[in-house]
C-alpha cells in the first residue's frame, strides 16, 4: 500500500473520490475533507444504501490506510469492541510461574497483565501506530449498538484514547480518521455528535446515479443504465415503506446484465424486482397499474 | 459561483458574521453552543471562502446535528447570507418560534390560583393531610371515577395520585453483561484478578448476569375531540412515565401525527404539556388513525421500535373513514413491536360492542385490549405492563370496567 497525502482543498477531495468511482455530492466532500483536515470524526447518517459505509472504504484505499472496521450490534460490549485479556494464555503462565516455584505476586499480577496477553479488537487496534499513518476507522451502524456503549464512545472520539485499568492508558500517536454511520433505527445522543461533523447523506439526483450506475456496472448499456436509474428514480417517489439505496440500483442492474437485457419489459421488471424492494408489502403494491405507469415513464423517451 | 463580500477581509468580520449566525440558529431553536462556533471559524479557514456552497456545506456539517434541522438551517442561511450591508436588520426579523418569545412561565398559572386561595396556608400541610382528610371510600369513589366526570378539583388529585405512580423497572433482559454473584457466565477476568491475590489459586469464581433495563415504551394518544376529556390526564400519565425512565417517545395524533416526547421531557408537567400543546397544530379536531398509523409507521417505526418497544395505542378507535389502509397499518404496527396495548376508554361501558368499523378493523391486531379511564385500571395497566408479555395473540381484559 502506498500512503497518499491528505488532498489540499475539497475539489482535491472529489477528485480523490471521484478516481475509486465513488461520485460523491460536493457538500459531502466538503465535510469529509474538513474532517480529516480538522482530525473530527465524521458522522454520517442516511437511509440504507446510499453509500454512508462505502465513502471510508474508498478513503481508506484512496489514502492508503488501513481500514478497521467495528460493526455494531445490540449488546456490543468493551470485551468485543476495544480489548479482552487471553484468560487460557494467563492461566498457563500462572500455572508456569507455579511449577517454577515462582510465587511472588507482585511479580505474577505484572506478568500476566502484560501487553502480549491482550486481545487488541478494533478500536484499540485503530488506536496503534502504523506506517502508513493513522488508519480509517469505521464505526458502522451506530445506532444498533446501545447507549452505554455509545457514552463509551465519547472518550474515545474526543482524546483518541482507552485506559485499562489493569495496564494503563493507551494513546493514539496520531488520531485515526473516524468515520461513524448510522441508518437511524434510532437517535444518537447530542453528545456523541456534538463531537462529530454531521452529514445527512441523501440518494443521489438521477445525473449522479447514472454515473455510478455507469461505473460499478461496466458491461451495461447506456440505454439499460438510463431506464434502470429512471425507474429506480420514480419508485423513490412512491410512498414505499422502504425505497430502494444506491446499493440496490446497482444490484438490480446488475442482475438486469446477468440476464442480458437490452431494455427493460413488464415480465423483467417483474421477475427482478426483489433486487429492488425488499418489503412484500411494497412489492405486492408495485403489481400491475402502478408498475405499468412507472415502467412507462421510465421507459418512453429513448 | 457567488462571492460574499463580506465573508472576506476586513479582517474581523467574518467572526462577526458566524457569532450572528449562530445566535440567529439559536433563536430559531437549534442547539448551539459556543463550541461550534469556534469550530466553525477553524473550520472556514480551510475552505475557500468565495465558494457559497463550501461554505454552506461547512457550516452545516458543524451547526446542524439532527437532520430534521436543516430546513431551518436553510432558511436561516439564506437570510442570513444574503446580502453584507443589511444582516444585522435581518438578525432581528429571523422568526422566533413560540417558544422563544417571552411569555410567563407555565406555573405563574399555578400560582397565581394558589395564591388567590384563602386556605392557602393549610395547603402547606396538604401532603399529610390528604390522607386523613380522604375518607377510605371517599378514595375509593376517586379511584373508579370516570375521568370525564370529575370536577378541576378531582383532576388535580388524580393528577397527583398519577404522578406517583411507579412504572416496573426492570423488565427486558438485554445482552450486556455485568458482575452479578448469582450470574450464569463466568467472568474470566476478576476470576483471574482476585486469583492473584492467593498467589495464583483459584478460590472464589466471579460471575456475570444479564443487565435487566427498563423496555421502551412507545406511545400514541388519540387527542381528537372525542377524546379531549382524557387527553390532558393521559399526557399527565405520560409525563410521569417519561420523567422515571429514559426511554419513552410519546406521539400524539389528530389528522397528523406530533412527535412530543422532547417536550414532555421538562420536568415540570405544567411546563411540559403546554409545549407540548404548543407543538401540536390539531388539537381537539378530527381524527384520521390510518394517515396517522400510516406516518409512524414510515418515519417512526424504524426508529423507536427497534429495542423491543412496548406500544401503547391509547384511543377510542372512532374514526368514520375506515378502509383496508387501517387494517394494513395496524398489522404493520403490531409486527414491528414487542407488545401492542390498545387503552380505550370506551370500554369503560359494561355493554360496549365494537360496532364501529374503525374499531373492528383494528382489534384483530392488538395484544391485549384494556379500558383506562379510572384511576384504578391505570394501575392495571401498570401490572400489567410489569407483567411477562402474553402469547402473541389478543386477550382482552375487562376486569376493572
Amino acid at each position: 500500500m502506498s500512503t497518499s497525502a491528505l488532498p489540499k482543498s475539497v475539489d482535491g477531495m472529489l477528485e480523490l473520490l471521484n478516481a475509486r468511482g465513488y461520485f460523491a455530492e460536493r457538500s459531502l466532500a466538503t465535510v469529509a475533507y474538513l474532517s480529516l483536515r480538522m482530525g473530527r470524526p465524521l458522522f454520517l447518517e442516511g437511509e440504507a444504501g446510499v453509500g454512508k459505509t462505502e465513502i471510508a472504504k474508498v478513503l481508506s484505499a484512496a489514502l492508503g490506510r488501513k481500514l478497521i472496521r467495528l460493526q455494531c450490534y445490540e449488546g456490543l460490549d468493551v470485551a468485543s469492541a476495544v480489548y479482552e485479556w487471553s484468560s487460557a494464555a494467563q492461566m498457563i503462565a500462572i500455572r508456569l510461574a507455579e511449577a517454577a516455584g515462582d510465587t511472588d505476586r507482585e511479580q505474577l499480577s505484572s506478568d500476566i497483565f502484560a501487553e502480549r496477553f491482550l486481545i487488541k479488537r478494533p478500536l484499540l487496534q485503530a488506536l496503534e501506530p502504523d506506517v502508513a499513518g493513522a488508519p480509517v476507522l469505521l464505526i458502522d451502524e451506530l445506532d444498533r449498538a446501545d447507549e452505554a456503549f455509545e457514552a463509551y464512545l465519547l472518550e474515545i472520539l474526543s482524546d483518541f484514547q482507552v485506559t485499562i485499568p489493569e495496564f494503563g492508558t493507551i494513546k493514539a500517536p496520531q488520531p485515526p480518521i473516524v468515520i461513524i454511520t448510522s441508518n437511524r433505527t434510532r437517535e444518537i445522543h447530542d453528545a456523541l455528535k456534538r463531537r462529530c461533523l454531521y452529514h445527512w447523506v441523501d440518494y443521489p439526483e438521477a445525473e449522479r446515479e447514472l454515473a455510478i450506475v455507469k461505473s460499478r456496472v461496466p458491461g451495461i448499456s447506456a440505454k439499460l443504465s438510463q431506464q434502470v436509474v429512471r425507474f429506480v428514480q420514480a419508485l423513490r417517489d412512491q410512498d414505499f415503506y422502504k425505497s430502494p439505496g444506491v446499493a440496490e440500483t446497482i444490484d438490480w442492474a446488475t442482475a438486469l446484465t446477468e440476464l442480458d437485457a437490452r431494455s427493460l419489459t413488464p415480465q423483467l421488471v417483474g421477475d427482478t424486482l426483489g433486487a429492488l424492494l425488499k418489503y412484500q408489502d411494497d412489492i405486492a403494491r408495485m403489481q400491475g397499474d402502478t408498475l405499468q405507469k412507472v415502467l412507462k415513464d421510465a421507459t418512453s423517451e429513448n | 459561483m457567488t462571492t460574499i463580500d463580506h465573508l472576506n477581509p476586513p479582517i474581523g468580520h467574518m467572526a462577526d458574521n458566524v457569532v450572528g449566525f449562530a445566535r440567529a440558529l439559536r433563536a430559531a431553536g437549534l442547539p448551539v453552543g459556543p463550541g461550534s462556533v469556534i469550530d466553525a471559524l477553524s473550520a472556514l479557514q480551510l475552505i475557500e471562502i468565495g465558494h457559497r456552497a463550501d461554505v454552506y456545506a461547512t457550516l452545516e456539517a458543524i451547526f446542524v446535528k439532527r437532520h430534521e434541522h436543516a430546513l431551518i438551517f436553510a432558511q436561516a442561511f439564506d437570510l442570513f447570507f444574503r446580502a453584507a450591508e443589511d444582516w444585522k436588520h435581518m438578525l432581528d426579523s429571523v422568526p422566533l418560534p413560540d417558544h422563544a418569545k417571552k411569555k410567563p412561565p407555565p406555573a405563574s398559572r399555578r400560582v397565581q390560583e394558589a395564591l388567590a386561595q384563602p386556605s392557602m396556608r393549610e395547603e402547606a400541610q396538604e401532603t399529610e393531610q390528604q390522607e386523613l382528610r380522604l375518607s377510605v371510600s371517599d378514595k375509593e369513589i376517586l379511584q373508579r371515577k370516570d375521568f370525564a366526570q370529575m370536577s378541576a378539583a378531582e383532576i388535580a388529585e388524580v393528577t397527583r395520585a398519577i404522578a406517583n405512580m411507579k412504572l416496573p423497572q426492570a423488565e427486558l433482559r438485554t445482552r450486556r453483561y455485568q458482575p452479578d454473584a448469582k450470574g450464569l457466565k463466568l467472568d474470566m477476568r476478576r476470576t483471574l484478578r482476585s486469583s492473584l491475590r492467593t498467589g495464583g489459586e483459584i478460590i472464589d469464581i466471579r460471575k456475570l448476569g444479564r443487565i435487566e433495563k427498563p423496555a421502551p415504551i412507545v406511545a400514541l394518544l388519540d387527542i381528537s375531540g372525542s377524546m379531549s376529556e382524557y387527553t390532558r390526564l393521559f399526557l399527565h400519565f405520560l409525563h410521569a412515565i417519561t420523567d422515571a425512565r429514559k426511554r419513552v417517545s410519546v406521539f400524539l395524533f389528530g389528522t397528523r401525527l406530533t412527535n412530543v416526547t422532547r417536550a414532555l421531557r421538562a420536568k415540570d408537567p405544567d411546563e411540559a404539556l403546554a409545549s407540548c400543546s404548543s407543538s401540536v397544530e390539531d388539537w381537539a379536531g378530527g381524527t384520521r388513525i390510518a394517515t396517522s398509523l400510516h406516518s409512524f409507521n414510515k418515519l417512526w417505526g424504524r426508529r423507536v421500535l427497534g429495542q423491543g418497544a412496548i406500544v401503547l395505542l391509547i384511543s377510542d378507535g372512532l374514526e368514520r373513514e375506515a378502509d383496508a389502509k387501517l387494517a394494513f397499518e395496524m398489522d404493520r404496527l403490531h409486527r414491528s413491536c414487542r407488545r401492542l396495548i390498545w387503552l380505550n376508554p370506551l370500554l369503560r361501558y359494561s355493554g360496549f360492542e365494537a360496532k364501529a368499523q374503525g374499531i373492528k378493523m383494528m382489534l384483530p391486531h392488538v395484544d391485549e385490549f384494556r379500558p383506562v379511564h379510572n384511576l384504578t385500571s391505570m394501575e392495571g395497566l401498570i401490572e400489567a405492563l410489569s407483567a411477562p408479555p402474553p402469547p402473541h395473540h389478543m386477550s382482552r381484559i375487562r376486569s376493572a370496567a
